[in-house]
């Protein structure tokens, strides 16, 4: 099977993903305790607004017309109307992609620029005194918690250093630029332990192959091995491990908006927490699937156009 | 099943094809354990870090929760080694105590996905068909939410508490394992072994019991040992965002974001319990790396 037949049957398998999403989003309200109207609205609400709660979910029809009536409104891109801040959720959600996106797409450049150098440091020394402190590393970070790593980046750049301000989203490319450094490196740090780890494992696999000893041994430079050789192949793993991580990745943004006050949907999602603001919560938790759905996708596109021998069986 | 799914775990090498070289392996590793000095090291850090746990009341005769607002943001001094909060509590006390909570909480809150991680990767592993296609689209739609965003949403319709943390955690933290075991017994189950104690009539619950499960479930341990880091860090993740254990019980989550409004006068209010963390985490971590060489037989 060719390359169209891959991306036909990977998009194919989107549908029941499609589906379970809505499903598990749709039952987020059935989990709640008691009457979910009620819960929501605390206990100083009026009659009225948990009718119009009841009426807005349909609460009172049969379990199936409700989803179908959730689907339906979902596919018109309606997600409901938020309580507390009174306008329609999807318009809600889309004002506050920007930031979010911003802090993703840096995030993931700046965990390339640092785990890539640093895997071959590691691994064209293997066993030497480079190898070991790079190896050192994953193990302090992987128990960090990444809001704490924000602080101390705050504390030493922002309050000490005045680099870099504290908090916001800035104005303009270089004010974007320059305020979501912060943030996106303490997300780029959280997620360089698992990178790093995997791209060296797998460069070390491909020094052993026979195609690297072969280039070396008919005089293929250093540099020129590793850029056509080396890590041209060790990077098909890597972009499948960060792949997999996008999920870690793009909830991580979530914590990190919280502290550095970026008005992204992560934040929206915390603040409506506290608002009690279910349906933004909703809306927010679908958007961020649909976030992480899409880059799988594109990971696995990507992973066929860079390995020609991907192929899809079942 | 796509052809680029990257198999679950390292790729270690082929399962043992008689139980005996499994035995033998165990037993020589077992004996050369405290030749790892990252595996002591991890191991000391852990006993350190739950010795202290346990012996919180002990260490400390303060309450963790009683306020005496007359000693609010104290210093660091021979009465509180490291000063008081604003509400004039002992730091090092409820420092103790919060680690006291979390490592309770963590443990209670990675066994219970272990176990039906396990229990479900092995139905789909072992019979197949339209019971392995169901659970693995199941484990599909829960893998396309983030980590944090469907913990956060779960415990905020679930209520605060810890039964809502198990209870979101354990929803969200079985795919793993039941991914890492359906692989382990989908190659485990051709083995001669298996065919013999089909052939010999015994029951399909008995050969994934007794024959089955012990020859796989150490990829489960190790996945665990790395696992249990990343549940420990949710757990403070969501005292932090305020969503955890509720006040005024001590949790060191809820303590960096209580000093957080005292970073520039009192760093060491948020400082302090984080360091606590990553010390807890890099002694899970060098245990766990340590255990993972161990069990991994011949290498």
């Amino acid at each position: 099977m060719g390359r169209a037949g891959f991306v036909v049957q990977r998009l194919l398998l989107l549908i029941p993903v499609a589906v379970g999403v809505t499903i598990v989003v749709f039952f987020m309200v059935h989990l709640i305790p008691g009457d979910p109207a009620a819960t929501i609205l605390g206990i100083h609400a009026t009659p009225k607004a948990v009718a119009l709660l009841h009426q807005q979910w349909g609460l009172n029809r049969p379990l199936a017309s409700q989803y179908w009536l959730f689907l339906d409104r979902l596919l018109h891109g309606n997600l409901g109307q938020s309580i507390f801040y009174g306008g329609s959720v999807t318009s809600l959600i889309l004002s506050h992609l920007p930031p979010t996106l911003w802090l993703l797409v840096y995030a993931t450049v700046l965990t390339v620029l640092i785990s890539v150098p640093l895997a071959v440091l590691a691994a064209t020394r293997r066993d030497g005194i480079r190898d070991h402190v790079v190896r050192a590393v994953p193990l302090v970070g992987l128990g960090m918690p990444p809001f704490w790593l924000g602080f101390l980046l705050i504390y030493a750049f922002a309050i000490s250093l005045r680099i870099f301000p504290v908090s916001g989203y800035g104005s303009g490319f270089t004010g974007h630029l320059q305020s979501m450094f912060l943030p996106s490196l303490t997300v780029a740090l959280a997620l360089t332990p698992v990178v790093i780890r995997s791209l060296r494992a797998s460069m070390l696999n491909v020094l052993g192959a026979e195609y690297v000893v072969t280039a070396r041994s008919k005089g293929v430079p250093s540099h020129r091995l590793y850029q056509r050789h080396v890590l041209r192949n060790a990077v098909i793993p890597a972009v499948t491990v960060l792949a997999i991580n996008i999920g870690f990745l793009v909830g991580a943004t979530v914590i990190i908006e919280q502290i550095f006050a970026i008005p992204g949907i992560g934040q929206l999602m915390i603040n409506s927490i506290f608002q009690r603001d279910f349906p933004v919560v909703q809306g927010v938790t679908l958007v961020f699937a649909i976030m992480v759905v899409l880059v799988n996708l594109l990971a696995d596109l990507s992973y066929a156009a860079l390995d020609p021998r991907v192929r899809f069986d079942r | 099943m796509s052809a680029i799914e990257i198999p679950p775990g390292p790729p270690g090498p082929e399962p043992a094809s008689e139980p005996v070289l499994v035995v033998r392996a165990e037993g020589h590793a077992a004996s050369r354990w405290y030749r790892q000095p990252a595996l002591v090291a991890g191991l000391v850090i852990l006993a350190v870090v739950v010795g202290l746990a346990l012996a919180a009341p002990l260490i400390t005769s303060y309450n963790p929760i009683t306020q005496n607002l007359s000693e609010s943001l104290l210093g660091p001094s021979r009465q509180h080694l490291l000063g008081t909060d604003q509400l004039g509590r002992d730091t090092f006390t409820r420092l103790l105590y919060g680690l006291r909570l979390d490592l309770r909480i963590g443990f209670i809150a990675v066994l219970l996905p272990f176990c039906l991680g396990i229990v479900l990767g092995s139905l789909a592993g072992y019979f197949g068909g339209w019971m392995d296609t169901t659970i693995m689209r199941l484990v599909d739609v829960v893998v396309a939410f983030p980590f944090y965003v469907l913990i956060i949403a779960l415990v905020f319709v679930l209520g605060p508490g810890e039964r809502s943390i198990y209870l979101a955690i354990t929803l969200v933290g079985w795919v793993a394992y039941a991914r890492i075991i359906r692989g382990e017994i989908l190659v485990a189950k051709r083995q001669d072994y298996v065919t013999a104690a089909r052939s010999g009539g015994l029951s399909n619950v008995r050969i994934m019991r007794r024959h089955l499960l012990p020859n796989v479930i150490s990829q489960g341990y190790i996945y665990a040992m790395s696992d249990i880091v990343q549940v420990i860090l949710a757990i403070v993740t969501l005292g932090y965002l305020g969503l955890g254990i509720p006040p005024p019980t001590a949790d060191l989550g809820s303590m960096i974001n209580d000093g957080q409004n005292f970073l520039s006068t009192h760093w060491q209010l948020t400082t302090i319990p984080g360091l606590v963390v990553v010390v807890v985490g890099l002694g899970l971590s060098l245990t766990g790396d340590g255990l993972a060489d161990l069990l991994r037989p011949g290498q």
